[in-house]
């Protein structure tokens, strides 16, 4: 209660009756953080901030944007041209829907580097997947909004997914589609859950952070704090670190938006949606890819759908999976090369998304899977019960008064 | 039903991707663009050749239904050319006060008018084949403009002797699968530029393609004037920000 606002007599009488101002000063000014969290912990924050400014942007849209089949391609253009920075504010929106999916892909492998969803963080974890997913189904369904060929497509190819639900596969898609294939009352219940899904992701977001401050951010290290010489306030020592990071992220997304501002679409996406014409290649956009050759990679359809999505849930188990009482990779001298491997498995994966499924992709692909899945299921399990880990330092003040720096 | 809806509209798009990939590459020739780059702007002179090539060559078949008569600013024209320009077409417009439609001279806030009321008109007029809308073509094909630069100079005739075209088909490097409903468009000499630049085919593709870069993009010299102050603004302030972080951290090291 030292901070000088709190001494005013308004304030004061107004915090009592409805704590905000107490609630600030505790989690976020005074809310005592790991002094030794490295420029990967950035990647939280910079998540809720793409989320904040797609949001902005995304209300502004929807002011100019109409979801009709006959009129949704020429609102956007419309958007584009005629509106005032119209070009702007679509491009920031577009392509910070891609930012958004860059940090947060950043911010999950940061966790499983550090271990960060190990005990007593499970729910955290939890709630990071939930909004991992719930940013998917925002994403695919805001891409279908422009209503140009890949919009079209890809709705069509993804909702045709729930027709492997065995017995009531059909008539689930004719109820998404609100009708006998993609078509305007799609577009319209999709740009419906393209508005509210944010705001649902914002209350995961909460949770999260709610999550998040009982025990705390892990840290590089993943010891816990041993007692207050471990701990820093959040502000002003992570407020400006956070603000120097947003800084670096902003040039690089804006960058994209004023220099390349379609590097990460697809051209065909600039024709309007014809049900009649097939693209050559119905490709997702880059942060489904590894998803999509998961997908294509197994033979049978429903088999196919249910390892999809088994790639994801299965992040829900990872903290019983990874059998290893030891946090970070830091101190895991096998974990941190599979580590890699894993990563280089996902990037194997993305690449082969963008790829016909055919001769050696085909092969890669199932590799790939079929790797991404013993990464899991046997490496993780396995390898916490026989991996030798380095000693663990006493505590966090220890080796960073010892090394000088964080 | 819909299962093997999915699996044969995966299949297709995989069979013709897979197609596409066994023949051989389209021949792409790379141009530098005076849009190109950080800097890039658009050649006004270009520009306006370009639409003398897209007025008197393309717009018999392509219609430019996203662009307005007034957009013609961003080409360097004055007010008085653009209501010119506007002014040589008819439009339709109304119902009037009688409720009969009835014909004007066209006004720059009107959209360029299309050759063709509809798809079907455009087909039965084009040997069924359907002359693309112009206005994002840049945008809307991989490669962009050298795509089209490349498509407008990369007509062969007589074709190489291993290929058999089909009826009405035109040979052409640079389309995928090499057979393109399209005539080759332009011919030395199709234009007579109006600032005396020699018309070959070349300077009108490249002239051509300017005008249809400008017309996919009309913010693109706006866009990158604002990005290079933009990204000027967020180097000086992270970099502040960066000092400020150390000072601060400086407490604790």
């Amino acid at each position: 209660m030292n901070a000088p606002a709190l001494n005013n007599r308004f304030i004061k009488w107004f915090d009592d009756r409805l704590p905000v101002f107490t609630f600030m000063q505790h989690e976020l000014r005074e809310y005592p953080t790991p002094k030794n969290l490295n420029y990967w912990w950035n990647f939280g924050s910079l998540a809720g901030i793409c989320l904040v400014i797609l949001i902005a942007t995304g209300v502004v849209l929807a002011m100019q944007y109409t979801p009709h089949v006959d009129l949704a391609f020429n609102s956007v253009e419309r958007i584009m041209r005629d509106v005032n920075y119209g070009w702007l504010l679509r491009y920031a929106h577009m392509n910070g829907g891609s930012m958004f999916f860059a940090v947060v892909y950043i911010h999950v492998f940061r966790g499983l580097y550090y271990g960060s969803y190990k005990s007593p963080r499970e729910v955290l974890w939890w709630l990071g997947i939930i909004i991992l997913l719930l940013m998917m189904a925002t994403a695919f369904m805001g891409y279908v909004l422009p209503w140009g060929q890949m919009s079209f497509w890809a709705a069509t190819v993804i909702t045709n997914l729930f027709s492997a639900i065995p017995l009531v596969g059909d008539p689930v898609v004719t109820w998404l589609w609100g009708g006998y294939s993609v078509d305007n009352p799609t577009l319209n219940r999709f740009y419906s859950f393209h508005y509210l899904l944010p705001f649902v992701i914002i209350g995961a977001v909460v949770l999260h952070l709610v999550a998040l401050h009982r025990h705390g951010s892990s840290n590089p290290l993943g010891i816990e704090r041993k007692g207050p010489q471990d701990s820093i306030p959040f502000h002003p020592y992570y407020t400006v670190k956070d603000l120097y990071g947003l800084g670096v992220f902003m040039i690089v997304y804006m960058a994209i938006v004023f220099f390349a501002p379609n590097l990460l679409g697809e051209s065909i996406n600039y024709v309007p949606a014809n049900p009649l014409v097939t693209p050559p290649h119905i490709v997702p956009e880059w942060y489904f890819l590894p998803y999509y050759a998961i997908l294509r990679s197994i033979p049978d359809k429903l088999l196919g759908v249910i390892a999809m999505f088994a790639s994801i849930l299965i992040l829900f188990v990872l903290p019983w999976l990874d059998t290893s009482r030891v946090r970070s990779a830091r101190f895991r001298p096998i974990y941190k090369w599979l580590f890699w491997l894993f990563l280089i498995d996902c990037a194997v994966l993305g690449w082969v998304g963008a790829n016909p499924p055919a001769g050696a992709f085909l092969v890669y692909g199932r590799l790939a899977t079929a790797y991404y899945f013993l990464h899991f299921l046997i490496i993780m399990p396995v390898l916490g019960k026989i991996e030798r880990t380095r000693p663990l330092p006493d505590s966090i003040s220890a080796p960073v008064l010892g090394r000088g720096n964080a | 039903m819909r299962a093997g809806l999915m699996i044969s509209t995966l299949a297709l798009g995989l069979g013709l991707a897979s197609a596409a990939a066994a023949m051989e590459q389209p021949a792409m020739k790379h141009i530098d663009w005076s849009f190109n780059g950080v800097f890039g702007t658009f050649d006004r002179a270009a520009q306006q050749r370009g639409y003398q090539v897209y007025s008197q060559v393309c717009t018999a078949c392509h219609s430019m239904s996203l662009l307005y008569y007034r957009d013609l600013s961003g080409i360097g024209l004055g007010d008085g050319a653009i209501k010119e320009i506007a002014a040589g077409v008819e439009v339709t417009d109304g119902p009037n006060a009688e409720g009969e439609m009835y014909q004007r001279p066209g006004r720059p806030s009107d959209h360029f008018k299309a050759p063709f009321p509809n798809e079907n008109a455009s087909r039965a007029a084009n040997n069924g084949a359907y002359p693309p809308d112009l206005s994002l073509i840049i945008k809307a094909r991989d490669g962009g403009a050298d795509y089209v630069y490349s498509l407008l100079t990369g007509f062969t005739d007589p074709p190489p002797a291993d290929v058999k075209l089909m009826p009405g088909m035109n040979y052409n490097a640079a389309f995928p699968g090499h057979q393109i409903a399209m005539a080759p468009p332009l011919a030395d000499g199709s234009v007579e530029f109006a600032d005396g630049t020699p018309s070959t085919v070349d300077q009108m593709a490249r002239d051509v393609t300017t005008f249809l870069a400008w017309a996919s993009e009309p913010e693109l010299e706006v866009r990158k004037r604002l990005g290079i102050k933009v990204i000027l603004f967020l180097i000086v302030m992270t970099g502040m920000l960066y000092a400020v972080k150390r000072k601060v951290w400086s407490r604790i090291h």
